[in-house]
């Protein structure tokens, strides 16, 4: 069991909120991230190395070791005592320091080899003052590709909804985009009324959400630089579950004009319609494959419900794909189409699941009682979800092999939906 | 993942023998190897992705009157007559309840049913909203659809009783709107529901 804590003041929201690792991998790589050297003059309010520490452990496969239980703190590659580190289990050391020059301050980091004593990384970030945080996070992208060899998160972004009980029959709900880990986080639209179920476009400039504001469902496509947003669906009934295809020019999306709910996919250039699901059941939250071909959607047709897919051109009937329990809903794919990430109920409880599609094998991620709508990092390797612990709704992450949990608490309110940007 | 700022990664020449510049490039950022250590481009967005100052701009109040709310009082009034307001009248009762990913109207509920549809039809010119509603369990879509089910089958019922289908308005809230508050089985009984609104 692995805790590592901090604490990050979050600019836009006004919201402390914490991230605690709440399990952690026994194989993870050790890493230093020493303290970098401060520029003089100024009080920095971002600890750079705390940030990219958090972000490492985080991604499960790393463990941060503890600035109390750092022996030295070297700035310059010259003042590092390879053999001190190794001798406390560190695999690699991180060292950095932080220059002002006029609005901007420099960044660099060198990253080192404690077996090899060896430079393997330096990079040197170059941000404006009050986008420190962002420096940090490039940083830990830089570490993460040059260890592992993959694309890391740190820089992306999720977008969320919370809930606040004013008074009774007042509430407020906002939906908020912010940096993966909680950070900088901005209310785009607010309301008295639910607002549901934000997906975000695959350039990351807009959002398409659900918002009750008129008293009725209505689906809108938010453009994020702008702020201006427009009306795309509202229809009789439930207008729900919005989902962008692979080339943004379409919406999958859950009507029930027809009668009850069925999946439509909506071309966004003209609004126009086509139906894709007929069945008299229930059948919603549809998202698409990573190449666009597959409709992946929840229905109760054969009465509870379970994950089917079906061509998105319609030319072909839909596949039932989960047979693991009785409940298993809201699904979506990995980046690189080899997983579907579920909610799945045992028992009473609802947990996090991930089916990977080419050995058909169902893994339980997370222990439940409520845990919902999970979401894939871009890299394929971490999920986002919203759960319940003690009385609050929060947001957690969980790594795709189930070892690695995070927990991004806000102090008030609930939070929930959370999408991670493609 | 697209900060509005542009943020520079320069190798360190001469101190970093390891960093190679591809690799830079590799991570899609701006590189210029001829001017080390300055950045490229601040397009003035002030790097914090979306910022304070944009959404100030970008953030948005969706809160409006509607004519919903104008007409509540015509509608208390109504709530507060002795129909409505008697506890022997059946119809003082407005919420029906359903059982866990059910919506069929239990036994116990149809008189209750039958009497709001008896009075639509006595005043055609009332109308009434059914707002569908689910517990917490389960995904927020599915239930979204859930709640209009439930909301459905007392429309349909009312409907094969003889009340006019332009009386009769569905909207579900799935579990978006839970009137006990509580995580336990006797909250869940009491957010499963279909509350009948007169308008």
């Amino acid at each position: 069991m692995l805790s590592v804590s901090l604490s990050i003041y979050s600019l836009g929201a006004r919201a402390e909120l914490t991230i605690e690792i709440t399990e952690g991998i026994q194989s993870a790589y050790n890493i230093a991230v020493v303290p970098f050297g401060q520029p003089k003059d100024n009080k920095l309010e971002v600890d750079v190395a705390s940030i990219i520490r958090g972000d490492l452990a985080g991604s499960g496969y790393f463990r941060s070791l503890d600035q109390s239980h750092m022996l030295a703190l070297p700035h310059q590659p010259a003042q590092i005592k390879f053999r001190n580190w190794l001798a406390i289990g560190q695999d690699y050391v991180v060292i950095g320091n932080i220059k002002a020059e006029g609005s901007r301050y420099h960044v660099d980091m060198s990253l080192f080899d404690v077996v090899k004593k060896e430079q393997l990384k330096g990079v040197r970030v170059t941000v404006e003052k009050n986008a420190l945080r962002q420096a940090a996070h490039h940083i830990s992208d830089a570490i993460y590709k040059r260890l592992l060899g993959v694309k890391g998160v740190f820089t992306s972004r999720i977008a969320y909804i919370t809930s606040r009980v004013i008074s009774k029959n007042n509430h407020e709900y906002n939906l908020f985009i912010a940096d993966y880990d909680g950070a900088n986080a901005v209310s785009i639209a607010k309301s008295s009324e639910p607002i549901m179920s934000p997906d975000w476009s695959p350039n990351g400039e807009q959002l398409a959400y659900v918002s009750f504001e008129n008293k009725v469902s209505e689906i809108y496509v938010q453009t994020l630089a702008t702020g201006k947003r427009k009306s795309v669906a509202k229809y009789k009934g439930i207008n729900g579950s919005p989902s962008w295809s692979p080339d943004g020019k379409k919406l999958a999306l859950t009507l029930s004009k027809g009668g009850n709910s069925d999946v439509y996919i909506l071309s966004l250039d003209k609004l126009s319609l086509r139906q894709l699901t007929k069945s008299r059941a229930i059948d919603t939250e549809a998202t698409w494959s990573p190449d666009g071909k597959t409709i992946l959607f929840t229905s109760d047709r054969g009465r509870r419900p379970q994950l089917y897919v079906m061509p998105s051109n319609g030319e072909g009937g839909a596949e039932r794909i989960t047979f693991d329990g009785l409940y298993n809903a809201r699904g979506r794919f990995s980046a690189d189409g080899k997983l579907i990430t579920m909610v799945q109920a045992k028992q009473g409880k609802y947990h996090i699941a991930v089916l990977n599609l080419e050995t058909g094998v169902v893994s339980a991620l997370t222990d439940g009682p409520l845990d919902e709508s999970p979401s894939f990092a871009p890299n394929s390797q971490t999920i986002i979800y919203a759960r319940r612990k003690a009385n609050k709704e929060i947001l957690s992450t969980v790594t795709v092999d189930g070892v690695t949990k995070q927990d991004i608490e806000f102090t008030e309110g609930s939070v929930r939906e959370p999408a991670w940007a493609k | 993942m697209n900060l509005k700022n542009t943020v520079t990664i320069i190798c360190l020449a001469g101190v970093l023998s390891a960093c190679a510049t591809d690799e830079a490039l590799e991570e899609g950022l701006d590189v210029n190897q001829n001017i080390p250590a300055i950045n490229v481009d601040n397009k003035g967005a002030s790097g914090q992705g979306y910022n304070a100052s944009t959404a100030n701009v970008t953030g948005l109040e969706l809160n409006q009157q509607s004519a919903y709310d104008n007409n509540l009082s015509a509608a208390e009034k109504l709530m507060q007559s002795s129909d409505f307001s008697d506890p022997s009248s059946p119809l003082s009762t407005r919420t029906i309840y359903f059982e866990y990913d059910s919506s069929q109207i239990l036994d116990k509920f149809v008189p209750i049913v039958e009497a709001h549809a008896s009075y639509l039809m006595r005043h055609p010119n009332q109308s009434l909203v059914l707002q569908g509603h689910s517990d917490e369990r389960g995904t927020r879509e599915y239930n979204i659809s859930l709640g209009e089910q439930r909301a459905k089958s007392i429309f349909k019922m009312m409907q094969l009783l003889g009340v006019m289908a332009s009386q009769i308005n569905v909207v579900s809230y799935g579990e978006e709107k839970p009137i006990a508050l509580e995580h336990n089985d006797a909250a869940f009984k009491l957010n499963r529901r279909v509350e009948m609104v007169y308008k």
